[in-house]
């Protein structure tokens, strides 16, 4: 007896909806810009330097205790929260104390440092620093700019490659669709300010490179059948292409988010922001693999002259491999 | 059938094979650390060993190989620091030693250029009037003689010094070029420098390595924390010895031009006026080694190299009973007066040392001062218990979410699943073989970037499958249904994953930190992917096809 998530064959139609889910994906996109221009992102110290620095202690987190302790020191702008995590121990209470970056200092000093751990000491003498993270203004405006500079060559590499091997409408119809993953990806870390740092911008650049993979999945069925279906208009060929790859694009969708739901719950609370951004990511990029990208591709419309139409970089592979 | 010829089954065998025995280490992998750690430290004392080092060596055999997974310092613990090197302190000091060689070339020129008169100026220029403007061209040519050709490939013809005129003032600086070449140094030995001191303390691969144009990035595994470990490297331990003009109690007083007011490190409230420049600095030491002075208190030994012995010989025969002061980074250790001329080039630092200081002033003698000051733009301190609580979690996840995804591929491909996952588990000692081999360091997004990998890997197998059953749908045999579904997922494969590891060498390229962490795992984890996707699952399937000869096949 086999699983089966799709009956062996479907005869959905993906363009039914075209207008309302391409204009959902358009508000949506919308709406994350929005979100992000309101709400601002809650950038990690990677990105707006200062510190952080992670407590743990047998006894209970009393946030305003920590608060008034810390008051006398005059550090400027001091968040702290409670951090809870299934995988914590009954009696393991953690809070995050993020501490602004102070002017004139590169970096912390290790005399300020010392100063906020006798302060908590006093509050609770259980208490003990596990990590503490230092990021100075400099290099924190440095990484913001590596970070954007890595999701645009990523996105950019991707562009090209997909013209290469395709044709240029699949390139933009792959690029729109990464486009609308990402930005829907930061858009939800703007709407409930999760922690936006440096391990976040290496999920979307994974978010791009599993999104593109689902896509080309698709185009490359959809080349490989164009020369066969001459006569078939391009949407029903779309059609039939998608349901015969659906089985594969959930298959995959579901594996990994598989895999990604064992770290979320098992990985502890350190790398949770990044696993969400990636679980986040296949959901949306599953969705824009069959509702963004190919509508594009639908209203650009492909160059059906002959059978041999793909670009020569495509063909010498297609030969080769039929 | 399917036909694979003998040479491509053995070497795929021997792939997979060499893949687990390179893997296996990581699976002891405390084991195998104390047999290396083992090794290396009866490598370092000549092949003696200890009875405790002998029984480390033996936990391990010496004939499997022995290369770990480096675990990055979010989950082992650790300091990390990133340092900017003030690459431009360095012109200061070369320059203001210029001075005197700047006066004696100008002295023999007394008729033309009249009195000379060094004036006050920004650090890294040195200005001197001269009383007779007329005679501007004269001084300037003598200046410039003093410059050095450079000796680089790209500064050919040009010489290390800038000598310019403004009105009646010469102006001398070092020329781009030189200072191109400086900054280089500089950072040169202040790596070198770090690594001498880093080593002495005897950590387990601290990573120092220079980023970008004057940055340092220093990574030490197993150290307390980010404040040891400036602690540490962060002094510069500038050893200068200078003549002292006068001692004060006035925090406040004028120490008049080329004199620096400096306190006293073992007297609060008490100030010395020195002369800006030193008669002999710490790079004349050939030597430092703790020990103890004459009342039994920790001192420090030095002994100079033979240029700064005759230049302390010489001082301190001419100026008997005046004090000169024992600076070491901006603060006068001690003042001693001289009682005699001393020729032999060494000596005696006393203070209020403890024993701890003086060895550790005696190692940070000993590895050279650092030749700038370095200012600190990100420091990490991640404790051991947090580390291990990472890991802890991060092998939980994998493991769970690796049983999850076997069922899963079991319950939708049955048998074929069961091949699928074989190629899988191969995969995964794949990833850890590579990474072991090359050094790679994992980082906790890297665990993750394994975890993606096991779902993405799937995927590959997936793309085939479903090809097959498509196939045999259409009425194929069950080698040919094989054989076609194989060759028609290709494309797809290969297309799919050239752009994930296009994503990944860019975000190897770009990133920093975490996100190179992740980019080398998932780089890796793609390339093994298809490899154990293309062959491996193919291999297996052939094997099993040609052992049972199905008539039939359920995919």
């Amino acid at each position: 007896m086999r699983l089966r998530l799709v009956p062996e064959k479907t005869t959905i139609d993906f363009f039914r909806w075209q207008y309302v889910t391409f204009g959902a994906s358009l508000v949506a996109v919308v709406l994350s810009l929005l979100a992000v221009a309101v709400f601002g992102l809650n950038f990690g110290i990677d990105f707006r330097g200062g510190t952080t620095i992670r407590t743990e202690s047998t006894q209970a987190v009393d946030v305003g205790e920590y608060r008034t302790a810390m008051q006398t020191l005059g550090l400027g702008d001091v968040t702290i929260s409670e951090v809870f995590d299934p995988t914590f121990g009954p009696d393991q209470h953690v809070a995050m104390i993020r501490i602004e970056a102070q002017d004139g200092a590169e970096a912390i000093t290790p005399e300020v440092i010392g100063a906020i751990e006798t302060a908590l000491r006093a509050v609770d003498p259980a208490i003990t620093f596990p990590s503490v993270e230092s990021v100075g203004p400099k290099v924190s405006a440095e990484l913001i700019w590596s970070a954007l500079l890595a999701v645009a060559a990523g996105s950019a590499g991707i562009w090209i490659y997909v013209w290469l091997r395709f044709e240029w409408q699949f390139a933009v119809g792959t690029v729109a669709a990464l486009v609308h993953d990402v930005l829907l990806t930061v858009g939800i870390f703007a709407i409930f300010q999760i922690k936006f740092d440096l391990t976040i911008v290496a999920a979307l650049l994974t978010i791009l490179g599993y999104s593109v993979n689902d896509t080309v999945v698709i185009f490359d069925r959809l080349r490989e059948n164009l020369p066969k279906y001459k006569k078939m208009p391009l949407r029903d060929l779309m059609n039939l292409t998608t349901n015969e790859t659906l089985s594969r694009t959930i298959m995959t969708a579901l594996t990994t988010l598989i895999a990604l739901t064992s770290l979320l719950v098992f990985g502890g609370d350190v790398l949770r922001g990044f696993v969400f951004a990636m679980m986040f990511g296949v959901v949306v990029g599953t969705y824009s693999t069959l509702y963004v990208a190919k509508n594009i591709v639908l209203m650009l419309g492909v160059d059906r002259g002959g059978p041999k139409q793909d670009s020569p970089a495509g063909t010498r592979f297609a030969e080769a491999e039929n | 059938m399917i036909h694979i010829p003998l040479w491509k089954r053995l070497l795929i065998w021997a792939i997979c094979a060499l893949g687990i025995l390179y893997a296996m280490p990581n699976m002891f992998y405390s084991r195998v650390e104390g047999h290396n750690d083992a090794a290396a430290a009866i490598a370092a004392a000549g092949g003696t060993a200890t009875p405790e080092q002998t029984a480390a060596l033996g936990q391990w055999p010496d004939w499997l190989p022995s290369d770990l997974v480096n675990l990055g310092l979010d989950l082992r613990g650790g300091a990390h620091l990133l340092a900017e090197v003030q690459v431009g302190d360095v012109y200061a000091s070369r320059i203001d030693a210029m001075w005197p060689d700047v006066r004696d070339a100008l002295r023999p020129l007394r008729d033309q250029v009249g009195n000379v008169r060094r004036q006050p100026s920004p650090p890294g220029v040195l200005r001197v009037a001269i009383e007779n403007p007329a005679g501007m061209q004269q001084a300037l040519t003598a200046v410039q003689a003093l410059a050095q050709p450079l000796v680089t490939l790209t500064g050919v013809g040009q010489t290390d010094l800038q000598v310019t005129a403004e009105g009646d003032t010469v102006v001398v600086q070092l020329s781009p070029a030189e200072r191109a070449a400086t900054d280089n140094r500089t950072i040169q030995q202040s790596l070198e420098i770090i690594r001498r001191r880093v080593d002495e303390v005897g950590t387990r691969e601290p990573t120092i390595q220079r980023q970008g144009e004057d940055r340092i990035l220093i990574q030490v595994p197993g150290i307390g924390s980010a404040a040891d470990l400036k602690a540490l490297i962060g002094t510069t331990a500038k050893l200068t010895f200078n003549p002292v003009v006068n001692r004060t109690t006035d925090a406040g007083a004028n120490p008049g031009p080329r004199n620096l007011l400096l306190p006293a490190a073992d007297e609060p409230g008490v100030y010395y006026i020195i002369e800006q420049t030193p008669v002999v600095t710490g790079e004349d030491l050939v030597d430092a080694q703790p020990a103890f002075d004459q009342n039994n208190r920790p001192a420090v030994n030095f002994r100079f190299d033979p240029a700064g012995a005759r230049a302390f010989g010489d001082y301190t025969a001419n100026n008997i009973g005046a004090p000169f002061a024992i600076v070491l980074d901006e603060e006068v250790i001690s003042a001693p007066v001289i009682q005699s001329h001393i020729p032999g080039g060494s000596g005696i630092i006393t203070g209020n040392f403890s024993v701890e200081e003086s060895t550790e002033l005696a190692i940070l003698l000993r590895a050279g001062a650092l030749p700038a000051e370095m200012t600190w733009l990100e420091e990490r301190t991640i404790g051991p218990e947090l580390g291990q609580d990472s890991i802890d979690a991060g092998s939980l996840a994998s493991v769970i979410g690796m049983v999850a995804v076997v069922f899963f591929m079991i319950a939708c491909y049955g048998w074929f699943g069961v091949m699928a996952n074989v190629a899988l588990a191969i995969n995964i000692a794949l990833i850890f073989a590579v990474l072991s081999v090359i050094g790679a360091t994992l980082t906790l997004p890297g665990i993750a970037g394994i975890v993606l990998t096991m779902g993405m890997a799937v995927d590959a197998n997936v793309l085939i499958f479903e090809r097959i059953r498509e196939e045999i749908r259409q009425g194929k045999g069950p080698s040919r249904a094989i054989e076609i579904g194989f060759e028609k997922a290709l494309s797809a494969i290969v297309d799919s994953n050239i752009t994930a590891i296009l994503t990944a060498v860019i975000m190897f390229w770009i990133g920093s930190g975490p996100v190179r962490g992740f980019a080398v795992t998932l780089g890796i984890g793609v390339l093994t992917s298809m490899f154990t996707a293309v062959y491996v699952t193919r291999l297996i399937i052939a094997t099993w096809l040609a052992f049972r000869r199905p008539k039939s096949i359920v995919v």
